[in-house]
């Protein structure tokens, strides 16, 4: 069963927020609670089923009772009283889930079909929500397209994020470390792969990320893009091997000549890949449909030519 | 129970020898028979269904480590576990106990020669007829992937036959609606002399329940299914924030249907039970009242709880409070009934046979599908459970491992009144025992990884998760397995099964007092009724 542990246990991910534990302790709770009451039922049917098995065909039941006040009232009391008192604490660690402490650290986060963006303070945009340990977070989501949900199962958090309203989250990161995040409100083809990560860094190292811009250390630009094309979403659209998606192939994209639905045929260099990414319903690439969100706000320019270098190595 | 009828006269003519060719079953006006073209209707939706989930769980055998090597595409996979879903609950579900075996039961069980209104039973098969033609016409002009949901924006936005589809649940709602007024009418009404209310078998009390449900929650799914094509079509803004609408509203009013609907599903299933416990054990129910009236229970809170859907959809955290705190109210008349069919078995003289089987898996799949529901009326603990394979693994529990369960078990326990005829023995309690193990090694992974995270309604997946869909996908072919043997051998007692007597449980209420299968009118003279349903004797005398 789920203990203070950081792998996890049988039913439960890591503990990695600090209401983790409250949930996982009401999760057991209940959980011990099942385990007792349905050995009791099962235990009961198998005994009776042993017992008074018929073993001639003509046998009569030994007993017809058909009801009896005391046992009818104390299995109707009983359970109630039981399902009120887990239903208080169920509240009581629901108002701790929902609300968050003054001054948390506030990041905006938006969903769109299908990828995650995170917007700091300062106005820069991230594909990973990168935050600071032991530090309140809380997130403001919306949505920029269809209903998304957001659920770090590490944390115990989840809400849906919607469009032309605002949502929130909070949590306080344990420990260092990475989260994965999900989408849980159905939203399409690229349901499954609306992915995203959560990393979580020390105080000073998340101040020292603050200030950094570009490529993380060590990673040219490609690779860089290359991350971005699963970290931003493009690949639930676009693959990188020639196959069909939902949007055209980034193989062989960099220097063809692209057919478009309406107008003249434009060659494929720097400045188209990035109005495609900035404007994509400027120029629709003929047989595709006009569903290439726009990436305006979303990516920063060191990201667009990150992704634009990635495509060039796509021979 | 004392009737009037004398059950050793010669066999006469059955409702099914009465009149011949295929005209007459398709313009027929008998409930006997409109039951029984229900009853093949469901089963085939019910094949059809569980090839779909066969085929959903194929493609989770494994997660696509690289593009290509997946069976189906995430288009396909989409649409394949949303027919599922539709199938499952608008085709076979919902009209499955009450149209199938409640149109055959029902009159028989009150002593009644038919329904009240024997030209709209027969509408109401045809309107569901329609029903599933247009939605067979939606899947094959491209199919629909909004899940069983079509939460909007996304059913408003996306392309392909919404609207065909949304308008083939609007019809369906309609036979469902027809039915359920006609039971009702037919309760009230046409109760032979005697039949009281305290007599009134439960399945009776829980199809009655339901058809008050049926009645006034389905239209509210009417109108949000033609709000919703009305914003497809003319552009309309209610749900599309865009044009001015709320996206949270369909929610509010989808739930606010399907919440209840929930217990459309199972309520005759529990009604089924009661049946099943008592005559498989000669023994008298337990708690006659508190059974009866738990149902009622259930249908008025039902209506007040269809916001424990939407704990994490962004509403207040005290509107959070009440619907969790009405969610276990309405829990606790589920828990009763389940204790009472316990103590039923309690001295009682228990046949181990199919019916019984299938009750005792009834018994067990129910209970877990119930306590895992205390996960998710927790606002805590459903926080982290929403839209994770748990509660995939939960609603199956109560939708399969109760109505489904209930469904089969009653299938067993009528089927030699419906046809006159037995099946095999052995083959049924394997048939029962081997459906038990798919189960659970198909749906209990499914809690685990659940609550690890795994999100519903991904046709990929991380690698960690691979185990768990790998046993879940088994447990599907055992499944499988155990309802082609059942096909088998019913097919074989139809064509040559042992003729069945009218009575062979030794049951008390009323369909048994005629012979098996019944004459067109069911009883030669309306019975006079003068003891209750579950009168059983008891050993050594009274
Ligand atoms: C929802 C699906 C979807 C997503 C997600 C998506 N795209 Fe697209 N994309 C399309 C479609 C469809 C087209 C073709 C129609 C058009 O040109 O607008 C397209 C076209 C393009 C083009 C023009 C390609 C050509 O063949 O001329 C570029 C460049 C592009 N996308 C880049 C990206 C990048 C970068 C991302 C991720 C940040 C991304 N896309 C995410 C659907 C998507
Ligand atoms: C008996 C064998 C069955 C199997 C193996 C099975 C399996 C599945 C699977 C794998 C999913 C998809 C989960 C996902 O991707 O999120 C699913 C969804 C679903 N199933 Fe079943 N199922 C079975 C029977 C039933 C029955 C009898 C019902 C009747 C109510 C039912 C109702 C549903 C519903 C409503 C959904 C949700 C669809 C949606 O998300 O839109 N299933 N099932
Ligand atoms: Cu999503």
């Amino acid at each position: 069963m789920a203990s203070e542990t950081a792998q996890g246990s049988f039913w439960m991910p890591p503990e990695a927020s600090t209401f983790a534990g409250d949930v996982d302790a009401l999760f057991d709770f209940i959980y011990w609670l099942n385990v007792f009451f349905f050995v009791a039922i099962t235990g009961a049917i198998v005994y009776f089923a042993i017992k008074y098995r018929r073993k001639s065909d003509d046998q009569l039941a030994t007993s017809q009772v058909g009801h009896n006040t005391l046992i009818e009232a104390a299995w109707t009391f009983i359970p109630l009283l039981i399902v009120i008192a887990i239903f208080v604490w169920g509240f009581r660690v629901y108002l701790d889930q929902s609300v968050a402490p003054d001054g948390a650290y506030e990041v905006k986060v938006t969903a769109q079909a299908y990828a995650w963006s995170y917007t700091y303070p300062d106005g820069r945009v991230e594909q990973e929500l990168v935050v600071p340990e032991d530090t309140p977070v809380k997130l403001v989501m919306a949505s920029k397209d269809l209903l998304h949900s957001f659920f770090v199962p590490d944390f115990r958090v989840k809400s849906d994020v919607i469009p032309g309203r605002y949502t929130t989250v909070w949590f306080e990161a344990k420990d260092p470390g990475e989260h994965i995040v999900f989408c849980t409100e159905y939203c399409g083809s690229g349901h499954s792969a609306m992915m995203s990560k959560v990393v979580v860094k020390t105080v000073p190292e998340f101040e020292e990320w603050l200030k950094s811009s570009g490529p993380p250390d060590g990673m040219s630009l490609a690779d860089w893009g290359a991350q971005l094309y699963t970290g931003a979403g493009c690949a639930a659209c676009h693959s990188v091997d020639g196959s069909q998606r939902v949007g055209p192939s980034w193989k062989g994209v960099f220097g063809s000549e692209r057919k478009m639905a309406e107008g003249p045929a434009v060659k494929a260099d720097e400045n188209y890949l990035r109005e495609s990414i900035l404007q994509p319903l400027n120029k629709v690439v003929a047989g595709y449909p006009p569903s290439m969100p726009s990436y305006q706000g979303q990516l920063s320019d060191a990201k667009i030519d990150a992704l634009i270098e990635y495509m060039k190595t796509l021979k | 129970m004392a009737t009037t009828e004398t059950l050793d006269h010669a066999q006469e003519v059955s409702y099914l020898g009465a009149k011949k060719g295929i005209m007459s079953w398709l313009v027929t006006i008998d409930h006997k028979r409109i039951g029984v073209m229900y009853l093949a209707s469901v089963l085939a939706t019910f094949a059809l269904g569980g090839i779909l989930a066969l085929l959903v769980r194929a493609e989770l055998w494994a997660p696509n480590l690289v593009a290509g090597d997946e069976l189906f595409s995430a288009d396909i996979y989409n649409r394949l576990f949303t027919l599922h879903g539709l199938v499952m609950v608008f085709l076979f579900i919902i009209p499955s106990v009450p149209a199938a075996f409640g149109n055959f039961v029902l009159p028989l069980m009150i002593g009644a020669k038919d329904v009240a209104f024997p030209r709209l039973n027969l509408a109401s098969y045809y309107v569901y007829v329609i029903g599933t033609v247009m939605a067979l016409y939606a899947t094959i002009a491209g199919g629909v992937d909004t899940g069983w949901t079509f939460y909007t924006p996304y059913s408003a936005s996306v392309s392909g036959p919404v609207v065909m589809m949304v308008m083939a649940a609007f019809v369906l709602g309609f036979s469902s609606i027809f039915t359920g007024l006609n039971f009702i009418v037919t309760i009230h009404k046409m109760r032979a002399p005697g039949m009281t209310w305290q007599r009134l078998p439960l399945f009776l009390w829980a199809i009655y329940a339901t058809s008050i449900i049926q009645v006034m929650a389905t239209p509210v799914l009417g109108i949000t299914l033609c709000l919703l094509a009305m914003e497809r079509a003319m552009g309309i803004g209610i749900f599309d924030p865009a044009l001015g609408g709320d996206p949270v509203l369909f929610q509010h009013f989808f739930w606010f249907y399907s919440h209840p609907a929930v217990y459309i599903m199972i309520l005759p299933g529990m009604g089924i039970m009661s049946e099943l416990v008592t005559v498989h054990a000669r023994k008298t129910i337990f708690g006659y009242r508190a059974i009866a009236l738990s149902s009622i229970a259930i249908a008025v809170i039902s209506f007040l709880v269809w916001g424990h859907h939407m704990f994490v959809s962004g509403q207040s955290v005290y509107a959070g409070m009440i619907f969790s705190f009405l969610t276990f109210l309405v829990a606790i008349p589920s828990a009763i009934k389940v204790l009472n069919w316990v103590a039923t078995l309690y001295g009682g003289s228990i046949q181990l046979n199919a019916p019984m089987l299938w009750a005792m898996s009834f018994l067990i799949l129910f209970t877990i599908g119930g306590l895992t529901g205390i996960f998710l009326g927790t606002l805590a603990t459903d926080v982290h459970l929403h839209d994770t394979y748990f509660v995939v693994a939960h609603f199956h529990y109560v939708m399969v491992g109760g109505t489904v369960v209930a469904f089969f078990g009653a299938l067993h326990h009528w089927w030699p009144k419906m046809f006159g005829r037995m099946y095999n023995e052995f083959w049924a309690n394997v048939s029962a025992v081997l459906f038990f193990i798919g189960f659970n090694v198909t749906f209990f992974p499914q809690f685990i990884m659940g609550s690890q995270g795994m999100p519903r309604r991904y046709y990929n997946y991380l690698e960690e998760f691979e185990i768990f869909h790998k046993i879940s996908t088994s447990g599907t072919w055992l499944i499988g397995l155990s309802f082609i043997i059942m096909v088998v051998y019913l097919v074989r007692s139809l064509t040559s099964g042992e003729k069945a007597s009218a009575n062979p449980w030794g049951a008390k209420s009323l369909e048994w007092a005629t012979q098996s299968p019944p004459i067109e009118h069911n009883f030669h003279e309306i019975p006079t009724v003068t003891e209750g349903p579950y009168d059983f004797p008891k050993a050594g005398g009274k």
